[in-house]
């Protein structure tokens, strides 16, 4: 674990400005009562019979704002997204009824009974698998993110949008994902010497369709069936998708049904027209697939109001890369001109969710909150002045700058761009 | 005797079942996958169509019938004149791309015309999916493609003359992979 030096971490805390902490103390004399009803005295919830066992439990219905943001196409329901409440959770596994969703037509309803997965094309012999025989392959678990390659899209507009944390950048979501590695099927099929891609296809509405290297499939993917431990949700694949670790959502293709082996990429509508990324030369980045490293404040962010001024604050929020670790997560509250090491709390995986935290006394003087990662190649997140510096202002995917949260006088927060 | 005989055997199973996997660290499973070069041949897992038109079904259409076609079943998204609504605008802004507001259109931004073949038959109308047929689907190419005078308005469009057709942008996308 990375520990920040004593004296900024002092500076940053400012403990001298505590007071107060503790007023005395001392048992309190025991009423000499004869007879006590605890009915009156005790919580409600102690005094009677609890509700019975669930076959399947749900939230606490005192949790039920707790929900994605559902941003669709009115005349297209179906395609659209929904956004994970991340300023909201703690910890960093998704919860799967809160796993982030991005859909092109809709959600299919598919009877694993009747799915089969087709691999072909440059293969020595094309093998179909039922759901029922990948059943009994072996199977590897992978704690990691997946990051719809939108996230954050508002933030190339020229204004700050002002909505809360995850409805701006929660189209990605941390779970573990448990599946067959992608590398036994391909294997079993045998690999003809010319294939270098794959194109993977869905058994959507939208029957969506994407190239991939070979060599992803053959490295870290997993096909997957479980989702934090139980079956994939329908939103999230159902019965099988693919897993590619640190790369872009659309690769990671749900309801799959083939993968056909080929010597080029198929320049689908989602590898070309969308997924890319527009420069300012008018040129267009493509096959952008790995995730940048990233990170935002989750708590305190937009929407918030600072309750207690003076008042101690804890600073949390979650950082990911898709080319590896993050060694390393620093916090400004004023606007980038000093950063603080955060604490990193463990497990930090590789390409997966990793969350920071630091103590903050707030004195009621304006603020300017940042976080800014670093993975393990060294990569630091940009500033989004120097984003838009490489990028433009029209690249709309792959927004990965730092998240800027100001601070009022009155302890209201508000999302801005400091440059 | 036997029973030392049983057990030398059992061991030696026990040492090649669990043993030797473990050492070379080498999964063991049993193939399951099932023969399918008969699903390889079939329609419905050839879907994708690559620029080389290769998997393109027979059939064509020209830009009037597409004009048709597209009032019929695009334009409550897609506008009259496919200059976008509910959904994307199709047509127009080429050379757009470089400029202050860029617009990218089937026409201004799209390098290959097969992917409007490929992508009209596997999405679109969203409410039904592989409901136009290939005649069909070529007229509506042909109907947003001609819009732009990427190809004239008499083209009939098939599975020999569309991989033919050069989109403007054919050259604006960079590989960032591998790296």
């Amino acid at each position: 674990m990375k520990k920040a030096p004593l004296e900024s971490r002092r500076q940053f805390l400012q403990y001298t400005a505590l007071s107060g902490a503790f007023a005395g103390f001392s048992l309190p004399l025991l009423a000499a009562q004869s007879s006590v009803d605890y009915r009156d005295i005790l919580p409600e919830s102690m005094t009677k019979a609890g509700d019975s066992f669930s076959n399947y439990g749900q939230p606490s219905p005192y949790e039920s704002k707790i929900i994605r943001w559902i941003s669709a196409n009115p005349d297209m329901p179906g395609n659209g997204a929904s956004w994970s409440p991340l300023h909201e959770l703690q910890g960093s596994i998704t919860p799967n009824g809160l796993h982030f969703e991005r859909h092109h037509n809709g959600v299919p309803d598919i009877d694993p009974a009747r799915h089969t997965l087709l691999i072909d094309g440059l293969v020595e012999k094309p093998l179909s698998f039922s759901v029922e025989a990948l059943e009994r392959y072996p199977m590897q678990s992978r704690i990691c993110f997946i990051e719809c390659g939108g996230n954050s899209n508002s933030s190339w507009r020229s204004r700050p949008i002002e909505t809360a944390a995850g409805y701006a950048h929660g189209l990605v979501s941390n779970a573990e994902w448990t599946g067959i590695p992608l590398k036994y099927l391909l294997q079993e099929a045998g690999i003809q010497s010319k294939a270098k891609w794959v194109i993977a296809e869905g058994a959507d509405g939208a029957s969506l369709n994407v190239s991939i290297p070979l060599k992803k499939l053959l490295d870290d993917a997993i096909l997957a069936l479980y989702q934090n431990g139980e079956r994939l949700r329908p939103e999230n694949g159902y019965p099988l998708r693919l897993v590619l670790p640190g790369w872009e959502g659309i690769t990671n293709v749900k309801w799959l049904r083939q993968l056909r082996l080929t010597d080029e990429p198929a320049m689908t509508r989602d590898e070309t027209a969308q997924y890319t990324d527009l420069m300012p030369d008018g040129t267009a980045r493509q096959f952008s697939f790995e995730m940048e490293a990233k990170s935002l404040i989750t708590s305190p962010s937009h929407g918030m109001k600072l309750p207690d001024n003076p008042g101690i604050y804890q600073l949390t929020g979650l950082a990911w890369s898709g080319r590896g670790k993050i060694t390393r997560v620093e916090v400004s509250s004023d606007g980038g001109a000093s950063w603080v090491d955060a604490e990193l709390q463990q497990p930090i995986l590789s390409k997966a969710f990793t969350r920071f935290s630091l103590p903050w006394q707030w004195q009621g003087q304006y603020a300017m909150l940042q976080s800014r990662a670093t993975d393990e190649t060294g990569y630091v997140q940009p500033s989004r002045k120097q984003l838009l510096a490489n990028r433009g202002r029209h690249g709309f995917f792959h927004f990965n700058a730092l998240v800027s949260w100001e601070v009022s006088e009155d302890g209201y927060l508000y999302h801005v761009y400091p440059d | 005797m036997a029973t030392s005989i049983m057990f030398t055997r059992i061991s030696l199973i026990l040492t090649l079942l669990f043993v030797l996997p473990v050492l070379a660290a080498q999964p063991l499973y049993q193939p399951l996958g099932q023969a399918a070069s008969d699903l390889s041949d079939k329609p419905e897992w050839n879907l994708t169509i690559s620029p080389d038109g290769e998997a393109l079904p027979p059939g064509s259409g020209n830009a009037a019938q597409g004009k048709q076609l597209f009032e019929q079943h695009c334009v409550a998204c897609h506008g009259f004149g496919a200059i976008g609504g509910s959904a994307m605008p199709l047509v127009g802004e080429l050379g757009s791309l470089s400029g202050e507001y860029p617009e990218k259109t089937v026409n201004s931004f799209w390098p290959y015309a097969t992917t409007l073949f490929d992508y009209i038959r596997r999405s679109m109308p969203p409410s039904a999916p592989y409901s136009l047929n290939s005649n069909e689907i070529y007229a509506l190419c042909a109907y947003i493609l001609s819009q732009d005078g990427i190809i004239e308005t008499d083209v009939e469009l098939n599975a020999v003359t569309l991989p033919q057709v050069t989109m403007p942008n054919r050259n604006g996308f960079s590989a960032t992979y591998p790296q």
